[in-house]
């Protein structure tokens, strides 16, 4: 008894894997369908998880989406900067600002800003600007700034409350904004100058709608004496343009994993259906309708198998190719769905093979051997 | 003999040409929706981008320096120059006046008011909500309605010619104002029509239509400056040579000037601008203008790799399927070649069934496809798809060389067997 099971079993596995040995194209075909739309859809999934965290860090060259203010105007308290990093981590980049309105020689007021150029640089990457002050004494102009005061150049003399000031333009700044009528100081250059500190913090964080409003609840409690707002024009832009890229993605994703599907589905069906005569033959030599469905399932979870391993491992390798091509970085793996590729192919595997099957047994082997 | 021989075989395997059909048909559909969608998206993700606001700011040539910290004006009354509101509808005359998505001019007065019995020196901005105008013979309407999407009130929009204003939250949180109460500003009663809330700089101001403002600084018709928001292309490297050139008249030939000058830069447009209004100087606002080429080019980049990816999708939907009709027919090449056929005449039966195959579901493909793709745009953004008409025959082309590469490796084969196996049953 024991060897007339061992025997089916090997029968079993000899007429399953014959047919890959023998009929090569055939079983080379249905596996390419596979293959195809199992990393057609790894790919895109993939992207679709991924582009947003991609994009969100293009929109922060936008700027500071977070701004802080001292209550009422006034200046924040010492040790802000270190406080506001500290919450930030790794996750943002933050700038001081200090504003006042100096009078220029000849009593013109001109508005006098001391920043952080280094961070400046970072958070604000649309300034256009001729050269960088480098040095103390130095002073950054804008555009407007610098053809009113100095077209030519020349340092230039600044009094606020009875103090002087002598500074020399580095460069020309220019933004299109507010920006472009000021003068820019050094932060030390500053306080040295007016004993002022810092009275605005622009915070630029990368991160979801939720990530954001959270972060600004931690800087809030970090500066209690501060306001701590979003800049709703960034936020509601990048919201708006996000969720209608990733609608159209999840549309293109859908129709894609639809077609390659639809495609597969042909394929094997279309690959079953021609070897309606090893299925006639089997049953005309005695098998029973249950082996014979077991033996065609069993082999398109194979292929099924197969197929979505390979097609997985080459879809991360189309998501890693166009996350370089595109936003020069590379796309993480999210192995996460790789469950869902597997279960996704193999159950299309088997339906392909099955519903041919279900409906070649109302049929007698005689009839399909007869080939009508 | 040939045309009944292919009319016939369309005729008596219905089910398997069907087949084929509806395989080239799907992948045809999906192709056009993606490109239809792809090659749109970068005008509808522009207009999304203007959320963002206005990109070019136009202001008096001869303006002295604003004296402007966190949005609060600090320059004298006297001060500056001003532009002239009868100037403003040549906006609507320039080339791109079909790019410019909206404008609004604005004119900040320092005064004092009295909201809720407190009187303080509030900033009171005079502004377009949504202004009628007239320009040649054709009606437009604009303001910061257009321009500034984020600014939301609580309460109604005023009228632009009415006398209602709208107060800014913090200034109304400060002061206890509400929607419907009356302020006095300079002397008048005014209406509050809602509670605004955008900026730091608005939500300490009261916003109020532009003839207000201009009344209450005694300078009719005069605007500080104006807001423009349009749909730009991304910059390029001409686009830069102009920009970097005071003069791009001069600095540039003059066809690489009229080409510049033709394109929707936004220093072209602001070119435009400067010439379409006397006395002003427009300039790109570089923190909107220069970041949404970034985003824009990201975006589109990544439609075009997804498209490609739908393409190959949809070829080897098409090759395949046509490989399987071809591969069952076996039976039917030997007994034309056991008949005597050769292998031309073998090959051109297959090629004109599947050419014929190719234009009939191509044609059906790219009616499901663009009706697809206006569902698709329909349902995202609201609008309407532009497909290009030069779409169809790229498409029934792409369709007729898929069709016959996904035939030619299975042609192949069935050329080769020898008849008496195949008839034989043994391949």
């Amino acid at each position: 008894m024991t060897s007339a099971a061992q025997n089916r079993r090997q029968m079993f596995l000899r007429i399953l894997s014959r047919p890959l040995l023998v009929r090569r194209g055939r079983t080379l075909t249905a596996l390419v369908a596979v293959v195809v739309a199992a990393s057609v859809a790894t790919a895109t999934l993939n992207l679709y998880t991924d582009v947003q965290a991609k994009l969100r860090r293009e929109f922060r060259s936008y700027g500071a989406n977070i701004v802080i203010t001292g209550k009422d105007g006034s200046s924040l308290p010492s040790g802000a900067l270190p406080r506001v990093d500290a919450a930030l981590g790794a996750r943002g980049i933050a700038a001081p600002f200090a504003f006042v309105v100096a009078r220029t020689s000849s009593g013109d007021p001109v508005v006098v800003a001391g920043t952080d150029f280094d961070r400046v640089r970072k958070l604000d990457s649309w300034w256009s600007v001729t050269a960088w002050p480098v040095s103390s004494g130095q002073a950054l102009l804008g555009k407007r700034a610098h053809q009113s005061l100095t077209p030519k150049g020349e340092p230039i003399d600044l009094t606020f409350q009875g103090h002087k000031l002598r500074a020399t333009p580095a460069g020309v700044l220019s933004t299109g904004g507010n920006e472009d009528s000021r003068v820019y100081l050094s932060l030390d250059d500053f306080t040295r100058w007016t004993g002022l500190a810092p009275s605005t913090i622009e915070v630029a964080v990368a991160g979801s709608p939720a990530e954001i409003r959270s972060m600004i609840g931690t800087l809030a409690s970090a500066l209690p004496e501060a306001d701590v707002q979003p800049v709703r024009q960034m936020v509601e832009a990048e919201a708006r343009v996000l969720d209608k890229t990733r609608a159209t993605l999840f549309a293109s994703t859908a129709l894609i994993i639809l077609t390659a599907a639809l495609c597969m589905l042909a394929t094997l069906t279309a690959s079953v259906f021609d070897r309606r005569k090893d299925f006639a033959v089997m049953r005309a030599l005695g098998a029973s309708q249950r082996t014979v469905s077991a033996l065609f399932a069993a082999e398109a979870a194979g292929i099924g198998l197969a197929g979505a391993v390979l097609g997985f491992a080459l879809g991360l390798g189309i998501a890693a190719w166009i996350g370089r091509a595109n936003f020069h970085a590379s796309v993480s793996p999210r192995w996460g769905i790789f469950p869902e590729v597997l279960v996704g192919s193999m159950l299309l595997a088997l339906l392909a093979a099955l519903m041919p099957i279900s409906m070649l047994r109302k049929v007698q082997p005689a009839v399909i051997l007869r080939g009508e | 003999m040939f045309p009944r021989l292919v009319y016939q075989s369309f005729r008596r395997q219905r089910r398997r040409k069907l087949l084929a059909g509806i395989a080239i048909t799907l992948g045809v559909a999906v192709a056009t929706a993606m490109i239809a969608v792809a090659a749109d998206i970068g005008d509808k993700i522009n207009r999304e981008l203007r959320t963002f606001g206005a990109n070019i700011i136009v202001y008096p040539d001869t303006d002295t320096l604003d004296v402007e910290i966190g949005g609060v004006n600090l320059k004298p009354p006297a001060d500056g120059a001003y532009l002239n509101q009868a100037d403003l509808p040549a906006i609507k005359g320039t080339f791109w006046r079909h790019n410019i998505v909206g404008f609004a001019p604005f004119l900040p007065v320092t005064t004092n008011a009295s909201l809720a019995g407190d009187t303080q020196q509030v900033e009171l901005v005079g502004t377009w909500f949504a202004h009628p105008f007239r320009y040649g013979t054709d009606n437009f309407s604009t303001g910061v309605r257009a321009t500034n999407p984020w600014w939301k009130v609580e309460g109604a929009w005023p009228s632009d010619d009415a006398s209602d204003v709208l107060v800014g939250e913090a200034l109304a949180a400060r002061t206890g104002t509400r929607a419907g109460d009356t302020i006095k500003v300079a002397g008048r009663e005014l209406k509050v029509a809602g509670i605004l809330s955008a900026g730091p700089a608005e939500n300490q101001q009261i916003v109020a239509p532009l003839h207000l403002a201009q009344e209450l600084a005694g300078r009719p018709d005069a605007v500080r400056r104006v807001m423009v928001s349009a749909l730009t292309k991304p910059e390029d490297a001409l686009a830069h040579r102009a920009a970097l050139a005071a003069d791009p008249q001069k600095a540039l030939s003059p066809e690489l000037y009229d080409r510049w000058y033709c394109s929707p830069y936004v220093s072209s447009i602001a070119y435009q601008l400067t010439e379409a209004i006397p006395h002003s100087r427009a300039e790109q606002i570089r923190q909107v203008a220069q970041n949404e080429g970034v985003v824009l080019a990201r975006i589109k980049g990544l439609m075009l790799l997804v498209t490609l990816a739908a393409l190959l999708a949809s070829a080897l939907a098409v090759s395949a399927a046509m490989a399987t009709a071809i591969f069952e027919r076996r039976h039917e090449v030997g007994l034309m070649k056991a008949l005597g056929a050769g292998n031309l005449s073998v090959a051109a039966l297959f090629f004109t069934e599947a050419g014929l195959l190719a234009l009939i579901g191509g044609t059906a493909g790219f009616v499901i496809g663009i009706a697809l793709a206006e569902q698709i745009s329909k349902w995202i953004f609201g609008a309407r798809v532009t497909v290009e008409p030069v779409l169809f025959p790229v498409v029934l082309a792409v369709a007729v060389l898929v069709t016959f590469a996904g035939s030619a490796a299975s042609i192949r084969r069935a050329m080769h067997f020898s008849p008496a196996i195949v008839l034989r049953g043994d391949a």
